[in-house]
């Protein structure tokens, strides 16, 4: 029991996916100019990468080992094409959020990577809580990096003004402060996950490689 | 010992077996859904239009359409004449809101005529001609409702994409971006077509200025508003004949 919770808590924190084994940056660095965004992406890589692993795991010693990374690819572009299309049927407007995501989510490193580091090893149940752990892990990172590139860059958090109008200069903007359109580009991101990745290993000696 | 799932002929019969399954749930699932999305997206298409006339249901700060159960009713309710313009003649279609701006792209493209649809609604006593329009974003793209009065000064837009990058190009459907557009003028005072350039260098943020031809630009999203900017130019352009027409007849 204690080595299944190590699963879901390990990725979230020493093995994390960004931070640690740096995977899945590409898309962490893509959308995370919004905080909705990025909630939206976690969501859809936590029941992508849930599912999958399963799937995978089910499969696992039928997969012919020469085209196994083909077969993992097609189970992610699958899962992936039916969940935009029952959304696209019944949660239309939802579906619309998700267009952007759609091919950052197949090509997304960390679903492939844990498909091929646990699933191909491991039984269905555990590897349900490894997706679901990495996708949390993952989730925790993009939804931290989201929260500052969306108040620092435009000023608002899941759209709603949090410091001030901007144009009509009220709240800290009358102060002199300006939105940092920087944080709005993809660089910033990567340095925002840097930060992260710093304070992270400064806080555990251990995670330093020498 | 060689394993079993080793061999060739595992491989090549587990892909074929493989991508039989896989293609066998998808294309149930596609056939299965199809009416559903087709239904969709023509909801989406009259409360487009109705938002672009304003005809919506926004609270300050964001940009709502009406209801998918009243918008057919309201459709019908705002949206008085459904004109199909083809080869300068321009004839009534009850279903000119179901044309495909991209297929008819592509027919201009080969040489064949295009055709062009164009909403007349009214709305308070007032009335909005809207046309789409359609064009390239940075990733995929981009395409838009255009509501305009008899002079085409633009009345109300709406725009909306497939996959501009979230938080910057993906705001082009945001409601401080598009009620810039509301009062902006399309022909010069020669009566000349001009179009709305979306300009970084613009230094009206709010946005005063009705008569300058630009509207602030998006951080971030140059390409995507180079893109708003492109097609606003040369679809409306193609319209301006018959707002023309109106003024001689009127």
């Amino acid at each position: 029991m204690a080595k299944d919770s190590k699963l879901i808590l390990d990725p979230l924190t020493d093995n994390n996916p960004i931070t640690i084994q740096v995977l899945g940056i590409c898309s962490a660095l893509a959308i995370t100019a919004e905080l909705e965004a990025s909630i939206v992406m976690s969501i859809s890589v936590l029941f992508v990468m849930g599912v999958g692993n399963v799937v995978i795991s089910l499969m696992r010693n039928i997969i012919p080992s020469k085209i196994r990374i083909i077969v993992q690819l097609i189970v992610v572009a699958t899962l992936v094409i039916i969940v935009d299309q029952v959304l696209k049927a019944y949660a239309y407007e939802l579906s619309k959020t998700l267009g952007a995501f759609v091919g950052l989510i197949i090509t997304n490193c960390i679903i492939m990577g844990r498909f091929e580091a646990f699933a191909l090893g491991n039984g269905p149940w555990r590897s349900f809580l490894d997706g679901i752990g990495n996708a949390l892990g993952y989730a925790v990172i993009l939804i931290i990096v989201g929260f500052f590139r969306e108040l620092l860059g435009s000023g608002t958090l899941l759209g709603i003004q949090i410091l001030g109008d901007p144009v009509a200069k009220t709240g800290l903007y009358a102060f002199g402060y300006e939105n940092n359109g920087f944080m709005l580009l993809s660089p910033m991101a990567l340095i925002v996950v840097g930060i992260i990745i710093w304070i992270q290993r400064s806080r555990n000696r251990a995670l330093i490689e020498d | 010992m060689e394993k079993r799932t080793d061999k060739n002929s595992y491989t090549v019969i587990f892909a074929i077996g493989m991508v039989l399954v896989v293609g066998a749930i998808l294309a149930y699932l596609a056939s299965t859904f199809r009416p559903m999305i087709a239904e969709n997206e023509r909801l989406e298409k009259q409360q487009n239009i109705l938002y672009a006339m304003g005809v919506n249901n926004n609270e300050p700060g964001s940009a709502t359409f009406v209801s998918t159960q009243d918008a057919p009713k309201l459709f019908q309710q705002y949206i008085k004449e459904q004109l199909v313009i083809e080869d300068g003649e321009v004839k009534t279609d009850d279903q000119a809101y179901l044309i495909d701006v991209k297929k008819e792209q592509t027919r201009a493209k080969a040489g064949k005529s295009r055709r062009l649809p164009l909403f007349v609604g009214e709305k308070d006593g007032k009335k909005f001609y809207i046309a789409p329009i359609r064009g390239k974003g940075l990733w995929d793209a981009i395409w838009g409702y255009i509501a305009m009065d008899e002079n085409m000064v633009v009345q109300g837009v709406y725009f909306d994409h497939k996959g501009e990058t979230p938080g910057l190009g993906a705001n082009i459907k945001q409601r401080y971006f598009m009620d810039d557009f509301s009062g902006e003028h399309l022909l010069t005072d020669s009566g000349s077509f001009k179009g709305i350039t979306v300009s970084k260098t613009n230094a009206d943020p709010t946005n005063k200025d009705k008569e300058d031809y630009e509207v602030d630009a998006i951080a971030g999203a140059t390409i995507t508003g180079d893109g708003i900017s492109a097609m606003i130019k040369k679809d409306l352009r193609l319209y301006v004949p018959y707002f023309k027409n109106l003024k001689n007849r009127g």
